[in-house]
């Protein structure tokens, strides 16, 4: 599926809903305009004048004040105005219908939707819908797609590791739930990592997971970490305990949480990486997750640059690109 | 019932159910069919129909169509659905128990049954509800809506509380002299799913239903009918394991059929595409060999109808994220054509074809229609096989616009159609607005 719907007629990027279909050429240059961003963060004057005027609004269906604090943080420092819009306390409970929302923010002459929804397929569906000024980003939808994420990771990764072709990567834990597993496939695959693996129980990975995401496939956690140069943990959900997808919390960091003694397993100079939030003793051991290895904070803090590149690179109103920064 | 007298001539008559296929005239009266071929001694015509280049074939017999009313009629009407059935050809529908109110009471037949006969553009026949409420825990008084006219109760979508109610409810469909259908769907392996569990569901992250949610249900229902002898019809199978199990069970001799909806012959999970909810429809549209087998099934008969499954919708209910939109597809109008795509492609002769949109449904609930006999009904469709056209806005009767074929060319249109001896449709539009 080549998602025609991302790109304007003139093909530059319109919305940001998927990585399917964007080429390897996009995914470098959001991570090369990333890296000219992480300079601006580090400024003791955070901000640069390039969405000035644009009014970015932060449409959350579903809680997440970590992932929208991030966006905002994104948007204010590229000088757009922020507007907070959390929907799951307020309109569509009120029996609004998800079209009259969007219409009615519409009217309020904004520029760009950041749109956290449970449903998969919900800013697909704002995307189709919005009027042709509108920009959409997907932060997050249902178990399809969370794409900044994915970049953030990737980002964070050729920061430590350099060149993907000779990288193998393990992505572990509940799959079957997750975007941010997804979308990280489709990045690695598309930027040419050498191998990228699933680990998990099959309770927790889609049915067709070879087929349908283009991973190798391993049951066993030690077999599936050897010689890798990044692990990814996914968050365990506990509602996987009653829906029958896992026994006991106890079991699943048995098998599947990731331990010091298990992370001898892989390469030495491993990275060890998580979306966040964590549970510590269910999907990884407090010594890793603040370990050597551990990169996750830094995830956090490449979160806002990504976004900031995202960003412009989807609401540059024309090409002449702010002085300094590669866009 | 119309009291004209008319003559089809010059047209190529297929009677799947007397093996006629040649051109020769039909001759209607007082309703009925009074002779193909020899015209009957001092027959005049009031009208004549020149059937020149059209097929001339039963009525069509459609196994599953919903028309919304009563209870929602912002989807569509019977006046508005029955209207289309004429325009794709279709003379007699069997509509589920789920309006609102359910019809578990005979008082709920008769209202949809009298407001079609007013209506009429084509023949109603109603499921009766299978339990009280639709709720799958008590048996509704299938007597009562025997008499009331039900050839067949269902608990269409909705699943029974357990197998013993199931059990009871064919054992007692049966002392009735009623058809159990069933729509089979085992709903703990359904649960939220919303696509065909495999690689497109996969990809877009869209909960999937997998094939054993039909075929777990499908077994069940199959070891009951080996045990008590009930009569049961499968409506809307989606997987190639449900047909090859129905297909054994049949061949043992057991008392079981199956229909098939008209467009899951045609898509797949491909149809879904991007998060099209025109692909949202249940069962799931599954996997191309799935497409493949119902295919195949169809052609040796173990299958012996297509239905539309007709669901219309109002827009907004396609209006949402993928998940949280209505399943349904509006298919009335489709269903001629996109079986007559089938005949192009070789998967069925025409014959064989019409015989699974007319006397095969109409055999299974044992109904005197789907067929052109001297004495019958004189419910007819006249159709051009190679006339082309595209589906859209102005020539759509039904009230639903949610099917994914909007706007894709198809070839084969109703010409005309006649129930019980009068002109109900015509292509030209000359007769609509008389009823």
């Amino acid at each position: 599926m080549s998602d025609s719907l991302q790109f304007d007629r003139a093909g530059r990027l319109r919305h940001f809903l998927t990585l399917e279909g964007l080429p390897r050429d996009l995914l470098v240059r959001i991570m090369d305009t990333a890296e000219s961003f992480t300079s601006v963060t580090e400024q003791q004057v955070k901000k640069v004048p390039l969405l000035r005027g644009k009014t970015v609004v932060n449409l959350f269906f579903e809680n997440s004040t970590r992932t929208r604090t991030t966006f905002e943080l994104a948007a204010k420092r590229l000088s757009a105005d922020v507007l907070n819009v959390n929907i799951a306390t307020s309109a569509t409970s009120k029996g609004e219908s998800l079209l009259d929302t969007i219409r009615n923010i519409e009217a309020m002459h904004v520029d760009m939707f950041v749109v956290r929804h449970a449903e998969s397929g919900a800013a697909h569906f704002i995307a189709a819908h919005v009027q042709p000024h509108i920009s959409v980003l997907n932060a997050g939808d249902g178990r399809h797609s969370h794409p900044t994420q994915a970049m953030l990771d990737m980002f964070t990764i050729r920061r430590h590791k350099g060149d993907f072709s000779r990288l193998k990567v393990a992505i572990v834990g509940d799959v079957l739930h997750s975007r941010v597993a997804r979308s990280e496939i489709l990045a690695l695959n598309t930027l040419g990592a050498r191998e990228v693996r699933v680990v998990a129980p099959r309770t927790l990975l889609p049915a067709s997971v070879t087929g349908s995401l283009g991973v190798r496939v391993y049951h066993d956690f030690d077999q599936g970490l050897a010689g890798v140069d990044v692990i990814i943990m996914l968050r365990l959900q506990r509602e996987r305990m009653t829906g029958a997808f896992l026994p006991s919390e106890h079991e699943y960091f048995e098998r599947f949480g990731l331990t010091e003694a298990r992370l001898a397993k892989a390469a030495p100079d491993v990275i060890v990486m998580h979306p966040g939030p964590i549970n510590r003793g269910v999907e990884i051991d407090s010594r890793v997750a603040d370990g050597p290895h551990s990169v996750i904070l830094q995830q956090v803090s490449n979160g806002i640059a990504v976004r900031m590149a995202i960003m412009s690179l989807v609401l540059r109103g024309s090409d002449d690109a702010f002085p300094g920064v590669v866009l | 019932m119309s009291r004209e007298r008319i003559a089809i001539v010059n047209g190529r008559v297929i009677d799947p159910a007397s093996g006629t296929d040649a051109v020769m005239p039909v001759y209607l009266a007082e309703g009925s069919i009074v002779a193909l071929g020899a015209k009957p001694d001092g027959f005049t015509a009031d009208r004549e129909l020149d059937a020149s280049g059209l097929v001339v074939c039963p009525g069509l017999v459609d196994l599953c169509a919903r028309l919304r009313e009563p209870g929602q009629e912002y989807k569509g009407t019977i006046l508005s659905e029955t209207r289309a059935a004429a325009a794709g050809g279709i003379t007699t529908l069997i509509c589920p128990p789920d309006t609102d109110p359910i019809v578990d009471t005979p008082a709920v037949a008769r209202l949809i049954r009298s407001r079609s006969q007013r209506a009429g553009f084509a023949k109603v026949e109603i499921m009766g509800a299978m339990t009280r409420d639709l709720a799958g825990k008590e048996l509704s008084e299938m007597y009562a809506l025997r008499d009331a006219g039900c050839r067949s109760v269902t608990n269409a979508q909705f699943p029974l509380a357990n197998p013993l109610v199931l059990r009871r409810a064919m054992e007692y469909a049966a002392t009735c002299g009623l058809v159990v259908v069933i729509r089979p769907d085992e709903p703990s392996l359904r649960g939220a799913g919303c696509v065909h569990e495999g690689v497109v569901g996969g990809r877009l992250g869209l909960p999937g239903i997998p094939v054993t949610a039909e075929t777990v249900a499908v077994a069940q229902a199959l070891a009951l009918v080996e045990e008590s002898g009930v009569q049961v019809h499968f409506g809307q199978l989606s997987s190639a394991r449900a047909v090859e199990m129905v297909a054994q069970a049949r061949a043992r001799g057991n008392p079981v059929s199956a229909d098939v909806a008209v467009h899951h012959l045609h898509l797949t999970e491909e149809a879904v595409g991007s998060f099209d909810a025109h692909a949202h429809v249940l069962p799931p549209f599954r996997s191309t060999a799935d497409r493949l087998a119902l295919r195949r099934a169809l052609a040796a008969g173990a299958v012996g109808a297509i239905c539309s499954d007709h669901q219309p919708h109002e827009l907004d209910a396609k209006l949402d994220a993928f998940p949280s939109t209505e399943s349904g597809v509006a298919a009335l109008e489709l269903l001629l054509p996109l079986t007559l795509q089938l005949v192009d492609e070789g998967e069925l002769d025409l014959a064989t074809a019409v015989a699974r949109l007319t006397c095969g449904p109409a055999d299974i609930f044992g109904m005197p229609v789907g067929r052109l006999a001297k004495g019958a009904s004189a419910d007819l469709c006249l159709f051009d096989p190679r006339t082309a056209w595209s589906v859209e806005q102005g020539q759509w009767l039904s009230s639903g616009r949610n099917t994914p074929y909007w706007g894709r060319p198809m070839k084969g249109r109703v010409w005309a159609t006649l129930v019980a001896g009068e002109l109900v449709y015509r292509v030209d539009g000359s007769v609509f607005g008389t009823a």
